[in-house]
C-alpha cells in the first residue's frame, strides 16, 4: 500500500495507482480532456496537471503513478491558473460554432470550459478554416474542431488495428488525417465509427441521413418503412436521460409510429431469418464437408475489414446478408407484394447503432430487390435527435409492438446486439437443425461476457462443435491469425463457427451509439438484451411464427434458390491503401 | 557554372527502379521498426518518396500506410515531391527580405509557374527558400544550384534561369 496526501487529505492506494485515480478516492475530481477510461493514458492535453511538493514542475495526473509520502495539490491557485491557460490555448485553435455544432451540449470541451470557469471571450476572427472531409459514406471529419487529443488515432490503431488515422506534419501544422490526406472515404477506414464515439468534440461524427428521411416522411407518395436493430432498444433511452441499459423496445416502436413512419417493423425479425439462413449454411457445411470455419457476416465494419486485411478468408465468411440488408430486400419484395404497394414507392429506413451500416446500404451489389434495398440509415444518435425535433418524449411513450408481417421476433434475435449473441442464437437453432430436437437449456454462457476473445466447445449429440467469438477488430485479428495459420499449415482449422463483431461489446458498443460511451456502459446494455431474451415467449429463431410464415408463403425453405438470390451476397478484395475494390473474389 | 550534379529523374522510368528498391530494403522486410532506414534508401534511389514507393514499403515492412505518411511528413529530410534538375534557392534572411527578397521569390514562382517546395512540371527547377546564405552585402540574393547571384532584380531573373537547362 502507498500512503500519500492529496490536498492534505490522506489516501491509501495500491502500488501503480495514478494520481488521477488516487484523487478520486480522496474525493477530488481532477479535470481531464484527452483521458478516456478505455484508452491508455498518453497525456497529450495537459489539463490534468497537479503540483507535487518538492518538484519544480507540474505533473500530469493521468499518467503519473503515485509515490509513498507525496504531498499533491490538485486545486492550488497555480494549478487552476495553468489549466485555464492550457484550455484557452486549445480553444483558440478550436472553431467555436457551439450552438450549431453536432456536439452542442454533449461536448467534453464545452463542459470543461464550464468546469474550469473560462470567462474570457476568445477572438476567432482570424481563424483559418480548413475544408471538412465528407468523402466517407459513414463518417464526417471536421479538422476545424479537432483538438489533437489523439483519442481517435488510439482507438483506430490500438483497439481496432485499422490504422486509417495518423498524426501528420508537426508544430503548428500538425493534423490528424488519413494517409495522403485524401479523405476517409479514400482510406482503409472500415467505417466502424469508434472514432466518433471517442472524439471529445465535434470533429468526428456520422454522415446524417436525417433530412432525407424527413423528406420521405413528408412525401405522401412514399410509403416509408422503418426497422430498428436489436442494440438500439438497449441504448436509445440514454439519449432521453434514462439509466444506461434501460430496455425501450415498446416505447421505441410507439415513438417511431408518432414520427409518422408508415410501417414500424423490427430488424429483429430478419435477425431470426439470418439465423435460419446462416445456421443452415453452417450445418450444411459441417454435414457435407464444406469450408470450415464459417465466420459471421452481420457486422459491415468487420466485412470491410475482412475484405481489406484478410481477403484470403472471404470464402469462409457466411454468404448470408446482414439482418439490415435482408430486411431491405424483403421490404421491397415480400412486403411490397403482399401489401400491393409498388416497390418504387417504398422507402426503406433503418435505425442502427452503427455508422458502417451507411456504407453497407450503399454497396452497389445491395440491390437484389431491383431497387436500393435500404435507402437510408439513421444512427441511434440521429433518431434520438429527430425524435426530440418532433417533440417526442420517449420516456412518456406507451409500449407498443412492431407491425406485422416483419415485426415479430424471438429472444435469439434480440441478443444479436451483444457480443456472443449471434453465436448463441445460431447454436440454439443449429442444435435443432442437426438433431431434430430442441436444445433444453438455451443459455449458452461461455460465449457471453466482455472478454475480448471467447472460445467454447459445444456438444451437439456427441458432435463437438468448436466455436470462437471476438469483438473489436484487434481481438478479431488474434483469432483470424490463428485460423489463417492453421489453414495454411494443415488445410484445416480447429474451429467450426466464429462470430466477429467490429465494435467492442458488439453492436451495443457500435459507432452510432450515444456519445461518450465507455466499456462499462456497453456491458450493461448487453445484459439488458439478455434480459429481454429471457422475457420473450419464443427464444429460438426457428420458432418465430412470422419466420415460419415467410418461408411457407415466399421463400420456400432456408437456402432455397429464392432465398439465395434475395438474402445472400458475395465479397471483394480491397486495397490496404485506399480501401477500393481490387477484384471480385 | 557548376556541373549538373542532380539525377535526371524525369528521364528514368521510375517503375524500373522497383527491383532495385526491393533488393535494397530486403533486410528490413517484416520489420516495422526499421521504417526510417528503408525510407532513406528509397529516397536516395528515387530522389524523393513517390506514393508508389511508400505503398511498396508499407507492404514489405508491414507498416500501415498512414504511419508511413505520418513519419514522412514529420521529418523535413523526407520529400514527397521530386527534385528538379536545378534547385533555385531564394534568400529570405533579414537583409535580403528588406531589400526585396519576397518580390524576387514571387517573380521566380510566377515565371516558373510553381510554388515554394515544389518542382516545375518538366522537372527543370525546384524552388526553395533559405534563411541567409552569408551574402547580405549582395542582398537580395539567390542561389541556383551552387551559383550565387546578388542584387537580383526581378527583370534579371529570366536571364539567370535561362542559363540552366
Amino acid at each position: 500500500m502507498i500512503r500519500a496526501y492529496i490536498n492534505n487529505v490522506e489516501v491509501e492506494v495500491d502500488e501503480g495507482t495514478t494520481i488521477l485515480e488516487a484523487a478520486k478516492k480522496a474525493g477530488f475530481i481532477i479535470p481531464t480532456l484527452c483521458h478516456h477510461d478505455d484508452l491508455k493514458p498518453h497525456g497529450s492535453c495537459g489539463i490534468c496537471v497537479v503540483e507535487i511538493e518538492g518538484f519544480p514542475s507540474m505533473k500530469r495526473a493521468c499518467m503519473t503513478e503515485i509515490v509513498n509520502g507525496w504531498k499533491i495539490h490538485t486545486n492550488s491557485a497555480q494549478v487552476r491558473a495553468t489549466r485555464k491557460v492550457l484550455l484557452e490555448l486549445i480553444l483558440l485553435n478550436h472553431y467555436m460554432d457551439c450552438p450549431t455544432c453536432i456536439k452542442n451540449n454533449a461536448c467534453e470541451l464545452q463542459q470543461l470550459a464550464a468546469t474550469l470557469g473560462i470567462t474570457t471571450l476568445i477572438n476567432q476572427s482570424n481563424f483559418k478554416r480548413k475544408p471538412i472531409d465528407s468523402t466517407s459514406l459513414s463518417i464526417v471529419r471536421d479538422p476545424n474542431k479537432c483538438i489533437m487529443c489523439g483519442r481517435c488515432i488510439q482507438v483506430c490503431t490500438e483497439i481496432q488495428t485499422v490504422n486509417a488515422l495518423a498524426l501528420n506534419n508537426r508544430g503548428f501544422y500538425t493534423s490528424i488525417t488519413d494517409a495522403f490526406d485524401v479523405g476517409l472515404g479514400n482510406s482503409p477506414c472500415v467505417n466502424c465509427g469508434q472514432c466518433t464515439v471517442f472524439c471529445p468534440v465535434g470533429a468526428l461524427y456520422e454522415k446524417s441521413h436525417a433530412e432525407n428521411v424527413w423528406d420521405a416522411i413528408n412525401d405522401n407518395s412514399k410509403h416509408v418503412v422503418v426497422q430498428e436493430a436489436p442494440a438500439v432498444r438497449a441504448m436509445l433511452g440514454e439519449e432521453f436521460g434514462m439509466e444506461p441499459g434501460t430496455l425501450v423496445s415498446g416505447k421505441m416502436h410507439a415513438a417511431l409510429r408518432r414520427m409518422q413512419f408508415d410501417a414500424v417493423f423490427d430488424t429483429n425479425f430478419t435477425a431470426d431469418l439470418t439465423i435460419l439462413e446462416e445456421g443452415t449454411e453452417v450445418v450444411d457445411r459441417i454435414k457435407n464437408g464444406g469450408k470450415l470455419p464459417v465466420i459471421t457476416s452481420c457486422s459491415p465494419g468487420w466485412v470491410k475489414f475482412m475484405e481489406t486485411f484478410y481477403p484470403h478468408l472471404s470464402e469462409y465468411v457466411s454468404t448470408a446478408k446482414s439482418p439490415q440488408q435482408m430486411f431491405g430486400t424483403l421490404s421491397k419484395t415480400y412486403y411490397s407484394e403482399i401489401k400491393g404497394i409498388p416497390a418504387e414507392n417504398i422507402v426503406s429506413v433503418s435505425v442502427m447503432p452503427c455508422t458502417a451500416k451507411k456504407f453497407e446500404c450503399a454497396r452497389p451489389e445491395m440491390n437484389d430487390s431491383s431497387f436500393r434495398d435500404v435507402d437510408y440509415v439513421l444512427t441511434t444518435r440521429e433518431i434520438a435527435r429527430m425524435m426530440k425535433e418532433a417533440g417526442i418524449d420517449l420516456r412518456e411513450m406507451p409500449d407498443e409492438p412492431a407491425d406485422n408481417p416483419m415485426g415479430e421476433y424471438t429472444g435469439a434475435a434480440t441478443i444479436f446486439g451483444a457480443t456472443g449473441g449471434v453465436m448463441e442464437a445460431a447454436l440454439r437453432s443449429a442444435y435443432f437443425l442437426i438433431t431434430g430436437k430442441e436444445l433444453e437449456d438455451v443459455d449458452i454462457l461461455p460465449v457471453r461476457g466482455m472478454k475480448g476473445v471467447k472460445e467454447a466447445e459445444i456438444d451437439i449429440n456427441g458432435m463437438k462443435l468448436k466455436v470462437a467469438v471476438a469483438h473489436g477488430l484487434g481481438n478479431a485479428r488474434i483469432i483470424l491469425d490463428k485460423v489463417s495459420e492453421q489453414l495454411q499449415n494443415t488445410g484445416k482449422s480447429e474451429y467450426h463457427f466464429i462470430e466477429i463483431m467490429a465494435c467492442p461489446g458488439g453492436c451495443v458498443g457500435g459507432g452510432g451509439q450515444p456519445w461518450g460511451s465507455d466499456m462499462a456502459r456497453r456491458a450493461r446494455r448487453g445484459e439488458t438484451l439478455f434480459q429481454e431474451d429471457k422475457s420473450l415467449p419464443f427464444r429460438r429463431s426457428h420458432e418465430n411464427p412470422s419466420i415460419k410464415a415467410i418461408y411457407e408463403k415466399y421463400l420456400e425453405k432456408p437456402n432455397s434458390e429464392k432465398a439465395h438470390h434475395l438474402l445472400h451476397t458475395h465479397y471483394f478484395k480491397r486495397s490496404k491503401v485506399d480501401g477500393r475494390i481490387i477484384n471480385d473474389t | 557554372m557548376s556541373a549538373e550534379n542532380h539525377c535526371s529523374c524525369a528521364q528514368v522510368n521510375e517503375d524500373e527502379l522497383y527491383p532495385e528498391l526491393e533488393e535494397l530494403i530486403a533486410q528490413h522486410n517484416g520489420k516495422p521498426t526499421e521504417l526510417i532506414m528503408a525510407l532513406h534508401k528509397a529516397q536516395n534511389l528515387f530522389g524523393y518518396l513517390p506514393k508508389k514507393a511508400q505503398e511498396f514499403i508499407s507492404e514489405k515492412l508491414n507498416v500501415p500506410i498512414s504511419t508511413i505518411c505520418g513519419v514522412i511528413s514529420f521529418y523535413s529530410f523526407f520529400s514527397t515531391v521530386p527534385k528538379g534538375r536545378h534547385t533555385v534557392k531564394v534568400c529570405l534572411g533579414t537583409a535580403c527580405y528588406v531589400r526585396g527578397g519576397q518580390q524576387t521569390l514571387e517573380k521566380v514562382e510566377k515565371e516558373l509557374n510553381t510554388k515554394v517546395g515544389s518542382t516545375t512540371e518538366d522537372r527543370r527547377f525546384s524552388v526553395d527558400v533559405v534563411r541567409c546564405i552569408g551574402a547580405c552585402g549582395l542582398a537580395p540574393a539567390m542561389l541556383v544550384d551552387d551559383d550565387v547571384y546578388g542584387r537580383v532584380k526581378s527583370t534579371k531573373i529570366m536571364d539567370i534561369l535561362g542559363k540552366y537547362e
